[in-house]
């Protein structure tokens, strides 16, 4: 029963939440909702990796999630749609059910790739300096994009809904709902097995004292390599999985505030805490919403949100804990570590 | 061969000359101090050997194989374990992931061993639960793997310190104070312990130490720097007697 209790209640919460789009028990608005929560999830457990357990601060998650979004976007437009910029689709949209994990996949990929940008200076520099290097990281793949002009540039690109629509053609079922299911249980269970095997505790390791990691035997060099290039990767995915949702991307989704918004997640769930970002993203995304009608004044209350926090409880809600660690009797369900 | 061949070894920060013409052999098994008053350059030694620092000039060899210039974790890996005069703990991680991480060098799988769960990971990961188990047992620590090293007094994370190093399978052991911060008793537990580590494990140990009862009754060789430079080394005996030694602990009757 240990064994299967998570998958048990992840398939359950999958086929509900499926169910619910397909038959309409749950309208367009919380599904994107969900779809969003879906998404915030993986940013912020990926940022975690850099921000909580690694101790650097990583202020540029926005710009490889642009890079994962605008990737993918452009691979799925190129092989399944019809498009003005790429012509006639060079694939049957049929395979587009089949192939778009692989889509996702690729965007993934080379948001890590860009993530090098940033994980090979950090082998000298770290603090301070590696979190101004995150910000220009972010700002020189903000301005590539605004600078090619084939994939819309500042206005930004379209088309992946004729792809969705392709998926329902093939199959009538809520693909995207379904995408982003899978790809945020896809990325926390990947991360968990990171984070806990001897591997990824290199990283905590680094956090608490890189010398003695160091002597310690820790190639931190290749562990700092690895973290980032993981939670760059995620936030790749996030990103494509963002763009399918939208239907449409441009560069001004993925600015410093995209990224603030992230951070705040990962600073109120705790850092380091795996459970307590999973958390906080889902609370922060339903706050936003629940705040929506005051507008623009949201950007005042979710700014306080955080004074307040690190006034009053600067650890976030589960501090360096995990859900386990508060509630034992979680335990009886579940094996949490290993 | 000598287990540690160091040659010729010099080091300057700019134009400081931390260390000159350092030289030693240490046979492996061997049990060996390095001495010398504050600010000598004993420190430096260490670090240039564990691969903090490149020597300007000289040559380290270990078991034959030059380790100038590597990493440190290549040096570790190589052999050579070390602690520090302050103790580095990863304090926020218990007893027993302090010394899982230390196996990091002998890790055997990869990312995606890790991301799958491949029989090759639940192997390593098992063997090496068990490996620092059987290092937290065999120096009496086995009630503490599950604490964090941040709650155990300063004695027992000492113990722990020793216990992550020794976890790594080291020939060489190097111990850059191991009795600061020690009252007298535990003073005499540690002679004791590093009698046994040395007896058990059958590595070379090299220290660096003020204690001079945990010198004098340890160590078979002792070398002595002052400003970097090497003024006597031989045994216990001799530099007790040392007319130089005497001179650079106690300064000149001269004015």
């Amino acid at each position: 029963m240990k064994r299967l209790s998570v998958p048990a209640l992840l398939a359950a919460v999958f086929a509900v939440l499926v169910w619910a789009s397909q038959t309409g028990a749950m309208n367009i608005y919380w599904q994107s909702v969900v779809m969003f929560m879906g998404v915030n999830i993986i940013l912020s457990s990926s940022l975690n990796i850099i921000n909580g357990n690694m101790g650097e601060f990583s202020c540029g998650h926005a710009g490889f999630m642009a890079v994962g979004a605008y990737v993918s976007s452009v691979l799925s437009v190129a092989l399944f749609a019809k498009s003005a910029a790429f012509g006639d689709p060079l694939l049957s949209p049929h395979l587009a059910v089949w192939i778009f994990p692989l889509v996702l996949l690729a965007g993934a990929l080379a948001a890590s790739l860009v993530g090098l940008l940033v994980a090979i200076p950090s082998f000298k520099t770290r603090g301070d300096y590696l979190a101004i290097i995150t910000i220009a990281a972010a700002y020189i793949v903000k301005s590539t994009i605004e600078n090619i002009g084939i994939i819309g540039g500042a206005r930004g690109f379209m088309g992946m809904s004729s792809v969705m629509r392709a998926m329902n053609d093939t199959a009538n079922l809520p693909w995207i709902m379904i995408w982003v299911v899978l790809g945020t249980i896809f990325s926390v269970w990947l991360i968990r097995r990171f984070i806990y095997s001897t591997f990824g505790k290199g990283v905590d390791a680094i956090s608490q004292d890189e010398i003695a990691a160091e002597i310690m035997s820790v190639d931190t060099d290749r562990v700092k390599l690895v973290a980032f290039m993981v939670s760059c990767g995620l936030a790749g995915l996030a990103g494509g999985l963002f763009a399918h949702i939208l239907g449409y991307v441009n560069p001004g989704s993925f600015t410093i505030l995209k990224s603030t918004e992230v951070m705040v997640m990962v600073y109120l769930g705790g850092m380091g805490s795996l459970s307590g970002s999973v958390l906080s993203a889902i609370l922060i995304t339903l706050l936003m919403e629940a705040l929506r009608p005051l507008q623009i004044v949201k950007w005042v209350v979710i700014p306080l949100l955080l004074v307040l926090l690190m006034q009053f409880r600067p650890e976030g809600i589960m501090g360096r804990r995990e859900l386990a660690d508060v509630f034992p009797g979680l335990r009886k369900f579940y094996k949490f570590k290993g | 061969m000598a287990l540690l061949d160091v040659k010729d070894m010099t080091q300057y920060f700019g134009g400081l000359c931390a260390v000159s013409e350092f030289s030693v052999a240490l046979e492996e098994g061997q049990l060996a101090a390095l001495i010398g008053p504050n600010g000598a350059g004993k420190t430096t030694v260490f670090n240039l050997v564990s691969g903090f620092y490149k020597p300007t000039r000289g040559e380290i060899l270990f078991k034959g194989r030059s380790i100038k210039g590597l990493k440190p974790h290549d040096v570790t890996a190589r052999g050579i374990a070390r602690t520090f005069q302050n103790i580095r703990l990863w304090f926020d991680m218990t007893v027993l992931d302090n010394i899982r991480i230390a196996q990091y060098h002998a890790l055997g799988y990869g990312l995606l061993d890790c991301f799958l769960r491949t029989p090759r990971y639940m192997k390593r990961e098992r063997e090496i639960e068990e490996h620092a188990m059987n290092v937290l047992e065999r120096l009496g620590l086995r009630e503490v793997a599950g604490e964090f090293p941040k709650n155990l007094p300063y004695g027992v994370q000492r113990l722990v310190e020793i216990a992550r190093a020794l976890s790594i399978k080291p020939a060489l052991l190097m111990l850059d104070e191991p009795a600061a911060g020690l009252n007298s008793s535990d003073v005499e537990g540690l002679i004791k312990l590093i009698g046994d580590i040395h007896k058990d494990f059958g590595l070379a140990i090299w220290m660096i130490e003020h204690q001079m009862d945990v010198v004098m009754s340890l160590c078979s060789w002792i070398k002595v720097i002052d400003f970097g430079a090497t003024i006597a080394e031989g045994t216990p005996e001799e530099i007790q007697n040392n007319p130089e030694v005497i001179k650079a602990y106690l300064g000149d009757d001269t004015i």
